[in-house]
């Protein structure tokens, strides 16, 4: 099965890490035999869908041949990281305490990360543990799934309607967070399947810097500091799977950068006593949180550093809980000049020049009506044309949705989700202002038969829909290549039933 | 007539039944707490310590040390009334904000102000006394005397004279003759406050909040109340000495940490030696 997978190039990829969980999501294999391509940036489709960046799970991010359009897509979802059983079993606390269904974090669970995976208990230096604990956990989701995709190229048909469907499993996620000492935390979480497996995250924390917790350090690959985390997404399905604004790029964009990517760079931190206010700033490798200082497609990164910025303010609305709005803004740059070694052809790793911008601003929100909560995300973004193949202008899009979840109790949840991508303006004049455009509609539910301190197990059973304008579907459901042309509509469904469990 | 003694049963009844009624109600500052509401709450976030019946037998309970509180029992340790009595509902939701240092509670300062307070609510449902006994009335803390050398030198004096040294060890490391004999009122290993390595109290981190502990006791543990037996000024001198013995920067640390030097040799050893002195 592994072989299978490894040689179809499945892309599966449930990366969710967030801080904290590991899921895994599997992907459900396979579907579609892609067959590595290479795309208009000179990076192979395999290498889109397997690279750097992270992803929620089953997901495996696609461009397309000719258009190099906006992106990439899911298989099935997967995740990475999520929930980290780790810490119930290191401070015996159930999985609810700290998620209001896990892997999404509660406002408990924010503080406890963001104080560094410490309760302040002074009992978080590992010293107070059994030698034997190790902070180690791993996800997986085995189950079964179905895809469907219209508008295909086929062998025998221009507009066929694809439908693949079997048992299948997620990638898995190996999440070892905690604390190397008081104030010292730590982050290493491997993720993948088959010959896929990367290193999602790997960063060292210093918490409470000066004795303050408004001075958090932290260097090393991480996801950024995102209050509606990807890596914690509660929908696993290929077309559900993931964020559509994490991830899109306009049609013939040369960029690889994902909100959703875990990013290399350092980021200082800080909170006040309850987290209800919080800020980030993380200066970040211009890569997208590829190692070795690579670069897009493979073709080197620059010398550049990219920024991003956070902050967010939580209110106690009395009976309603505790609401959370959130602002920002990442702003980056990509190379579009490079050094070359001697055969002229192969990009020497880090000496990109000639960085062209390129920035994701907006704003979060998290609401609660007891046990009803409402998540809106908005993400307005922009490209620089040179970042862009054939363009002649910038392009600029907006992302909406809005998530919604009724918990019944700490075990059984119900969650709907409505993401949209709007262009507003392409990169070539030439091309449909509605290319790229795509709407997705996820509905949801998951049950936790068990709920205590040693490991969490989910039945989890999604439905999601999506309609895609002129490109491939970012939940690279179908045969992976680019729609008849830039006007048809592509729809795709998915539906899973799945054990989300870790331990 | 017959309707007449309807009304007057019913009032009776009523008169009756109040101060059980009033005892169940929950508030803190203007916020009534609601069980029903803590229930949901206490099913997230406590149960698995704390147990399904409030009995401090939850799944995680024999891995907890030390043990989760018996709610059934309402004994709890930090309070703002006397020992032996029940504590405010501001001293619950108190310590459901603080947590307890160096144990498996923490603080969940994170929920919102009402869900603590239903809390509160739903934890006074799981004894009796909640509805037969009254609150206890908080002790009134007379205003700090002013941090001296000699203030912390009779505190130290007390220190030995009240044997707190026995417990809490000589520089209160929590390593006294007695300390490992000590049991709680479940008869579990309860080890004494270490003072060399907490930089907060079990109720609290100002000098109040452990005034409050010794002169109130920490009911279900071996530390008694020493209310009959300090003075307000000499509590305080107590105090001021235990500031000493933590491992952060207090007035009362700075000030002994100036003095020892030249006075060290002018110190008797606390401990069985210094015992009648």
């Amino acid at each position: 099965m592994l072989e299978w997978l490894s040689d179809r190039r499945i892309t599966v990829r449930w990366t969710r890490l967030a801080g904290v969980t590991a899921v895994l999501v599997g992907g459900l294999a396979s579907v579609v035999s892609a067959t590595a391509r290479p795309t208009t940036v000179g990076r192979s489709a395999a290498a889109l869908i397997t690279g750097a960046g992270s992803r929620p799970a089953y997901v495996s991010y696609i461009r397309s041949e000719s258009n190099a359009v906006g992106a990439t897509a899911v298989d099935w979802a997967g995740h990475t990281s999520a929930a980290i059983p780790a810490f119930a079993r290191k401070y015996d606390l159930p999985c609810s305490a700290c998620h209001t269904a896990w892997p999404e974090l509660n406002a408990f669970g924010q503080r406890f990360k963001d104080r560094g995976y410490q309760l302040g208990n002074d009992r978080d230096n590992p010293i107070w543990k059994d030698p034997s604990y190790w902070p180690s956990a791993f996800r997986t989701t085995p189950g079964w799934r179905s895809e469907r995709a219209t508008n295909q190229i086929t062998s025998t048909d221009s507009f066929a309607t694809v439908t693949q469907s079997g048992f299948d499993i997620g990638e898995a996620d190996f999440l070892n967070l905690g604390t190397l000492y008081k104030d010292i935390s730590f982050g290493f979480v491997p993720t993948g399947f088959g010959g896929d497996v990367t290193l999602e995250t790997a960063y060292v924390r210093f918490d409470n810097l000066f004795n303050s917790s408004w001075v958090n350090l932290k260097v090393g690959k991480f996801e950024l500091d995102n209050l509606l985390s990807e890596k914690r997404i509660l929908t696993l399905s290929s077309t559900g799977g993931f964020y559509q604004g994490y991830h899109f790029l306009p049609v013939g964009s040369t960029n690889d950068f994902g909100i959703g990517d875990n990013q290399i760079g350092a980021e200082i931190m800080g909170h006040n006593e309850n987290s209800y206010r919080r800020y980030s700033i993380a200066v970040l490798n211009e890569n997208d949180g590829e190692p070795g200082l690579a670069g897009a497609n493979d073709a080197g990164g620059g010398k550049g550093m990219d920024f991003n910025v956070t902050a967010s303010q939580a209110f106690d609305a009395g009976k309603l809980g505790v609401e959370r709005i959130g602002v920002y803004g990442y702003f980056g740059q990509r190379p579009t000049a490079f050094t070359y070694a001697s055969d002229g052809v192969t990009v020497i790793p880090g000496t990109g020049s000639t960085n062209k911008s390129f920035s994701r601003i907006g704003f979060v929100g998290d609401f609660f009506l007891q046990n009803f909560e409402v998540l809106p995300f908005f993400v307005h973004g922009s490209e620089n044309q040179a970042l862009i193949t054939g363009a002649t202008q910038n392009a600029t899009w907006n992302s909406y949705l809005v998530e919604a979840h009724y918990y019944v109790n700490p075990q059984l949840m119900f969650l709907g989700r409505a993401d949209y991508v709007k262009m507003s303006q392409q990169g070539d004049p030439a091309t449909p202002k509605t290319q790229g455009n795509s709407d997705v509609y996820t509905i949801g539910l998951r049950y936790y038969p068990i709920m205590f301190s040693r490991a969490g197990l989910s039945w989890h059973t999604e439905f999601s829909f999506g309609k895609t304008i002129g490109v491939i579907p970012m939940s690279g459901i179908g045969n992976t290549a680019d729609a008849p042309d830039p006007g048809t509509v592509v729809k795709t469904a998915s539906v899973l039933t799945a054990l989300d469990f870790d331990f | 007539m017959r309707m007449h003694s309807t009304w007057a049963a019913a009032l009776a009844l009523l008169v009756a039944t109040a101060p059980a009624l009033a005892a169940q109600m929950t508030k803190v500052g203007n916020v009534t707490g609601d069980a029903a509401r803590g229930a949901q709450q206490y099913r997230r976030y406590c149960i698995g310590c704390h147990g399904p019946a409030g009995d401090g037998q939850g799944e995680n309970a024999p891995w907890v040390d030390p043990k989760p509180r018996d709610f059934t029992e309402a004994t709890f340790k930090c309070r703002s009334t006397p020992t032996g009595t029940l504590p405010t509902d501001q001293d619950l939701f108190n310590t459901i904000s603080r947590g307890f240092v160096t144990t498996a509670m923490p603080s969940w300062l994170p929920l919102s102000v009402q869900n603590r307070v239903d809390l509160v609510a739903y934890i006074k449902t799981f004894s009796g006394k909640w509805k037969t006994e009254k609150v206890g009335t908080p002790i009134v803390v007379p205003p700090e005397t002013p941090v001296t050398m000699e203030s912390i030198l009779h505190g130290r004096q007390l220190f030995q004279k009240m044997e707190c040294w026995k417990c809490h060890g000589p520089a209160g490391h929590g390593d006294g003759p007695s300390a490992s004999t000590l049991t709680d009122s479940k008869d579990n290993p309860i080890r004494p406050y270490n003072f060399s390595t907490g930089t907060r109290f079990m109720c609290g981190t100002t000098n109040a909040d452990l005034y409050k502990i010794f002169m109130n006791g920490l009911d279900g543990s071996p530390m008694p109340s020493f209310v009959d037996n300090l003075p307000p000024a000499d509590a305080w001198d107590l105090v001021h000495f235990l500031r000493t013995l933590q491992p952060i920067k207090t007035p009362e640390a700075a000030l002994w940490k100036a003095w020892l030097p030249s006075h060290a040799s002018t110190l008797v050893p606390i401990g069985p030696d210094a015992e009648g002195q």
